[in-house]
């Protein structure tokens, strides 16, 4: 398939499930060229599987893709790695003059939630975007469809997912997620108080993720307005993640909303149930094709270094 | 195998937080708590039913803060220890350091019976801030008893003191619990107790805990009154004298705590806790105890019977924590009714 000069060559730093799911979803794209996968366990999946799809590979870690950024004019950078390493990651790969996507919950830079905020961060010459939570993607532009309508006190997103499709990573950071997406909620979503929860079941067949979003606002909520706005916004979410479903409501009690989501992956690299991974690399690489359009046209211009 | 001692923990002020929609008052907790404490019961459980951080609408709000029930209650006690529940994915390790400073002095961190792997960095953090750690393994029916020790071994190695086999649903028989505390007695270091918490669902409270207690649990929970969740858990004060009748210690007076229970525990019900036809089929379904005030409020609204949103609950394998099912469940059966009666149907929505 032939691309155009003008697409945008990018990293993925981080070879296990969302790196390569990442992959498979940024061949597709028009705008950005997936160049170089990096991994630290040469015997992975993603590593194999990134050869075997043209891209240039180490395992070697972060450090080894270091040498070949200017010459590989790689721009963009996704990291699918940890919260932890995120931070000498981002360090590293902004002061070769790459913009980062960041898809753990180290969140040092600013929130994305491309159905809500994508725009905003155009022309702000941001280096680090923040992609939340797969939990997060998923509700805050629920939240957001109905602050824009009428002010939310409070909003609390229960995301289950099944235990199969939450990796060591994911187990580990758990404290993080709800932080992390809790903070989302108000800052993106626009809620003045945020609480997330996130819930594993371990239940065969692996269950579809579910997503509930709980808002209570200050006044009676404006039922069509509110039904208006939130169905908009699945439709705006389902442009890129075709699997996001309204299950049920909104449902009104008094001054509470509740809206009831399901969210069903692709299927092909990861498995249906896996809509919570799916979501983050397709909000990832919807992020990082409008940057994408932003530095073919000129006007990004990240500080490159002297070559 | 009969040992001589048993530590029993009672859940009336934390279990009890279910069944009073998590209202109990303070002075019903500074009540109840000195006359536990009085009747010689070690240990007591302060929280939100759901475990720190639970308060929400999920799974409802509050009277109090844990931090304001807490404060209120420890420094009443001469004996007593208080301990605080952690459910990792509601609750943080900021909430953990949070009871820590109000003095809670055991901390119990609390999973679905194959998800230990989450709950890492709180119990460590409990034990590096000298706290007595438990692990709780939750809805323990839906693991067999060796996925169940495994589970116990990881929260032993994280630093766990105890691990608990926890029937949350009130599913099991005592078959079921002598298998898993076998298990688990069988992979676990002799340093590392063994707990067991019952419900009263199927009426196997005090018989299960016994069995738990001869397969070598010495830690065993249950409420005055049975005020818990579901048709409650295992009545400490008829659990009590069962102990004393068989020759195991528990240092807790019978009459006192039978006075606890009658006179400052069930003046104190909104309803009584009894073994009802939605508390039968939840645990024969075995369904999450705390969802059984939840079905029938939906059940209520969406004009569903709420038999039949506990058996699709039970179906789906819902696990502790997925309240917001309960609500999806009534609307989707409620749509299926309309579409079948073809009858206009009035969704309070």
């Amino acid at each position: 398939m032939s691309k155009s000069a003008s697409q945008v060559q990018c990293a993925i730093v981080g070879s296990g499930n969302i790196g390569t799911d990442l992959m498979y979803k940024a061949l597709r794209s028009a705008l950005i060229r997936p160049a170089w996968m990096v991994g630290i366990d040469a015997e992975s999946d993603g590593l194999a599987r990134a050869r075997a799809s043209g891209l240039r590979t180490t395992s070697e870690g972060i450090d080894a893709l270091m040498p070949f950024v200017a010459r590989d004019s790689i721009r963009i950078a996704f990291d699918a790695t940890s919260a932890s390493v995120h931070r000498d990651n981002a360090q590293k790969l902004n002061a070769a003059g790459v913009l980062v996507i960041d898809l753990t919950p180290a969140a040092i830079g600013p929130y994305c939630v491309p159905p809500v905020n994508l725009g905003e961060h155009a022309g702000r010459g941001e280096m680090n975007v923040n992609m939340v939570s797969c939990g997060g993607q998923a509700t805050i532009p629920i939240v957001a469809a109905i602050s824009q309508v009428q002010a939310v006190a409070y909003a609390e997103i229960v995301a289950t997912v099944a235990s199969k499709s939450a990796g060591p990573g994911t187990r580990k950071n758990i404290d993080e997620f709800t932080r992390t997406t809790a903070r989302g909620i108000e800052k993106v979503g626009n809620a003045r108080s945020g609480k997330a929860i996130i819930i594993l079941n371990p239940a065969e067949p692996p269950l579809v993720m579910r997503d509930t979003v709980h808002c209570l606002l200050d006044s009676d909520p404006d039922r069509d307005s509110i039904r208006r706005s939130v169905e908009a916004m699945v439709a705006r979410v389902q442009h890129y993640v075709p699997g996001f479903v309204l299950k049920n409501g909104p449902v009104f009690d008094g001054k509470r909303v509740s809206v009831f989501l399901e969210v069903a992956g692709l299927g092909e690299y990861l498995p249906r149930y896996s809509g919570n991974l799916d979501i983050m690399t397709a909000s990832a690489v919807c992020a990082a094709e409008m940057f994408a359009e932003e530095i073919a046209s000129g006007r990004f211009a990240p500080p490159r270094p002297a070559a | 195998m009969n040992p001589s001692t048993v530590t029993l923990h009672d859940m009336c002020l934390r279990d009890g937080m279910h069944p009073k929609r998590h209202q109990i008052s303070i002075a019903q907790m500074i009540g109840v708590a000195r006359g536990l404490d009085e009747a010689g019961v070690p240990l007591i459980e302060v929280t939100h039913g759901d475990g720190l951080g639970g308060a929400s609408v999920n799974y409802g709000f509050p009277a109090h803060s844990d931090e304001q029930y807490l404060r209120a209650v420890i420094p009443q006690l001469k004996r007593a220890r208080v301990s605080a529940l952690l459910l990792p994915g509601i609750g943080t390790v900021d909430h953990l350091r949070m009871a820590h400073d109000c003095g809670v002095r055991t901390l119990r961190i609390a999973t679905h019976c194959t998800e230990a792997d989450v709950a890492e960095q709180h119990i460590a953090l409990a034990r590096k801030l000298g706290l007595d750690t438990v692990g709780f393994l939750m809805m323990a029916h839906m693991s067999d008893p060796a996925a169940l020790a495994v589970q116990g071994r990881l929260m032993e190695s994280y630093g766990a003191h105890c691990v608990y086999c926890t029937d949350s649903a009130g599913y099991m028989l005592p078959g079921d619990v002598t298998a898993r505390v076998d298990a688990l007695r069988a992979v676990l270091g002799p340093q590392t107790e063994i707990g067991f918490h019952g419900h009263h669902n199927l009426s196997m409270g005090v018989a299960n805990s016994i069995a738990a207690i001869e397969a070598g649990a010495t830690r065993i929970d249950g409420s005055a009154a049975g005020l818990g969740a579901g048709a409650g858990n295992t009545p400490l004060e008829v659990l009590n004298a069962v102990c004393h009748r068989m020759g195991i210690a528990t240092g807790v007076d019978v009459v006192k705590l039978a006075d606890v229970a009658e006179e400052l525990v069930v003046p104190m019900m909104d309803q009584p806790i009894r073994l009802d036809r939605d508390s039968l089929i939840l645990g024969y379904a075995g369904v999450y105890s705390s969802f059984l005030l939840f079905a029938k409020r939906a059940a209520a609204r969406y004009g569903v019977p709420s038999v039949d949103i506990l058996v699709e609950l039970g179906r789906m394998k819902t696990v502790g924590g997925q309240e917001d099912m309960i609500e999806d469940v009534a609307i989707n059966l409620a749509a299926r009714k309309q579409s079948r009666t073809g009858a206009d149907c009035d969704h309070a929505a």
